[in-house]
């Protein structure tokens, strides 16, 4: 095959390949398996929650799309490019984004470095040896990203003097440095008050249509108000896949979900 | 997995200068000092005591680099740094003239550098795949197999005897040797140094291996090659203990495996934490400390009556004096003190950035 060839192939590709695409996706931590046998599909731009109790493996299956652990047997696709054996940067470097359940960041350093280190992450600036002057790109991209949280009195605050609230925030601004493709968000309204519940909704219901993630959410209101599809998750499987409406009146997922009250 | 110990964030590292180190009328009165300082200094001070505290100053910044803003104690920056040494006598000229190739300084010189951090990239490609005390044990290998190879390899590295008569450059007609000539020699690069880790901290890229330092897993997922990030600064590491290295050579006009021997790759550890991890002027600091008790220690030994050999134990106690009141070496305490002497009662407890 011709390079011409392998790049119109690829670009065909990507054009009508799937966002994400898993295909027996298996994780086990020794003999316990975290997650068993996950195939799952999400299209461009496909907005999606995945639910389903402690324990279920939905932080496990973003580890294992994000590389940040690697998964034991199955295959996982970004854009139609096979990235199994690809280390988490370079994931994250083809436009996949993610944000962490317990916020992972830089405590020393204020909010806008800390957007601006997500920034250079995804670009060729992170060997650079100079600093940023006044008119730096990557500085400007990440004053807007903060603009989009609602951080900017916070711009030069030190992430350890932030509220939880506003560290929460953080960690959205972070995933949205660069031009991310696919975005995987972990809880991000675990432990928000519901004002900052709120704003959270708006900022995810603002994000630009071509830009699809999967929203890990324990609260119904907000995974049903921002996702068109639903996949749940339980003992590390795969339960059900469907349109929100369905899922919330299915009465498995009720037995299942909402507990012995609802069932 | 939170980044929360205040102890290793970024504060610890960063832009202490601007508001750390108070006035910056303090830097001008020290800046002063050390450029006026051959006209009021004998030159067994300038030579001697300043010019090795800067030599030993560099090679341990190197090591403050690493550890200090990337959480990687290397134990092998002295054998770097002896690299370099070893190759400006062997490229260039030496009393060795069966060895020693004669080349031109313009030559030997980024020759010498350029090998110094190839040794240091190798090193720390083999180091940055392990954390903590086995980074330590690694590097500590690298430095004992490196001593002992250049102790018993005649054909490249002279063997025991290593090189004697490795002379600077008479570069503009000046003998770089001379006391004065030789203190602003490695003054100048000793600032240069300083500047260069200072400027870099905030840089992408010292931001990033500050980022790595206190969370690797969290900066691949912002993109970033964790293992290529610890391995460059193996790289930027040893282009500074390079230099060092080179001036250390010029000093004692001479290399040999001694230089590098596990005395001295100790030492620079000593001297990094003495001074202070948390400013590249920490161990300018521990240098200055330690070139004067290896200097007078044997003297004010005698002059109360003890056996001057034992002069390695002021050393030792002084170590151990230090780590105990401050893990955080000179700087530790001076931070300390300030802060006792400057809290405001009214907003106590808050320990705040400014």
């Amino acid at each position: 095959m011709s390079l011409a060839e392998s790049v119109t192939d690829r670009l065909h590709r990507t054009g009508t390949a799937n966002a994400l695409e898993l295909r027996g996706v298996s994780k086990m931590f020794g003999a316990l398996a975290a997650l068993s046998d996950i195939t799952l599909t999400v299209r461009p731009g496909e907005r999606r929650a995945v639910l389903g109790s402690n324990g279920a493996g939905k932080t496990t299956l973003f580890n294992c799309v994000t590389g940040d652990f690697p998964a034991t047997t199955g295959t996982i696709s970004f854009f139609g490019e096979d990235v199994t054996a690809f280390p988490a940067h370079e994931r994250i470097r083809r436009g996949l984004r993610r944000t962490y359940q317990i916020s992972l960041l830089f405590e020393g350093l204020s909010v806008l470095d800390n957007i601006y280190l997500a920034c250079c992450g995804v670009s060729r600036s992170r060997f650079s040896f100079l600093r940023p002057r006044r008119d730096d790109a990557l500085m400007a991209s990440a004053e807007r990203l903060l603009a989009v949280v609602h951080l900017e009195e916070a711009r030069d605050t030190l992430v350890s003097a932030l509220s939880y609230g506003q560290q929460r925030q953080l960690e959205i601004a972070m995933a949205l440095a660069g031009a991310p493709r696919f975005i995987l968000f972990d809880e991000p309204a675990a432990g928000l008050s519901p004002t900052e519940r709120r704003d959270l909704i708006e900022i995810l219901q603002g994000l630009p249509g071509h830009m699809g993630f999967i929203i890990i959410e324990h609260d119904m209101d907000v995974a049903l108000r921002v996702s068109e599809s639903v996949t749940m998750m339980h003992n590390g499987r795969i339960f059900k896949e469907g349109k929100p409406a369905e899922i919330e009146d299915d009465p498995e997922v009720q037995a299942l979900y909402l507990g012995d009250g609802h069932g | 997995m939170a980044v929360s110990d205040p102890t290793r964030s970024f504060e610890r590292s960063s832009d202490r200068v601007e508001t750390g180190i108070r006035a910056p009328m303090q830097i001008w009165v020290l800046g002063l000092i050390l450029l006026t300082m051959p006209a009021f200094a004998s030159d067994f001070v300038i030579f001697q005591i300043m010019g090795w505290t800067f030599i030993l100053g560099m090679i341990a910044l190197s090591l403050t680099f690493l550890a200090g803003y990337g959480g990687m104690v290397s134990l092998v920056q002295m054998s770097v740094a002896a690299m370099a040494g070893y190759m400006v006598a062997i490229f260039g000229d030496s009393a060795i003239d069966t060895i020693s190739q004669g080349w031109p300084w313009y030559v030997a010189i980024p020759l010498a550098l350029i090998v110094a951090m190839i040794f240091g990239t190798l090193s720390g490609w083999l180091a940055v795949r392990t954390e903590g005390i086995y980074t330590i044990m690694i590097t500590l290998a690298l430095a004992s197999a490196f001593f002992y190879f250049t102790r018993q390899n005649y054909v490249i590295f002279n063997g025991f005897t290593g090189f004697n008569g490795v002379l600077p450059p008479a570069l503009f007609g000046v003998d770089w040797r001379g006391p004065q000539a030789f203190y602003y020699l490695t003054l100048f690069w000793a600032v240069v140094c300083y500047l260069a880790v200072l400027y870099v901290s905030r840089a992408p890229f010292g931001l990033a291996l500050q980022g790595v330092r206190d969370n690797a897993r969290r900066m691949a997922a912002l993109g970033f090659n964790v293992t290529a990030h610890r391995v460059a600064a193996y790289t930027v590491a040893a282009l500074i203990a390079g230099i060092g290295g080179i001036l250390l050579t010029w000093q004692s006009a001479q290399i040999s495996p001694g230089t590098a021997g596990i005395g001295p790759v100790i030492d620079i550890l000593v001297i990094a934490v003495i001074g202070g991890m948390r400013h590249p002027i920490g161990p300018f600091i521990g240098a200055f400390i330690y070139v004067l008790l290896k200097t007078f220690a044997l003297d004010a030994l005698v002059a109360v009556g003890l056996s001057g050999e034992r002069f390695q134990l002021l050393i030792g106690l002084g170590f151990l004096l230090i780590v105990f009141f401050s893990p955080d070496g000179i700087l530790g305490l001076w931070q300390k003190l300030r802060e006792s002497g400057q809290r405001d009662p009214l907003r106590d407890g808050g320990e705040g950035p400014r």
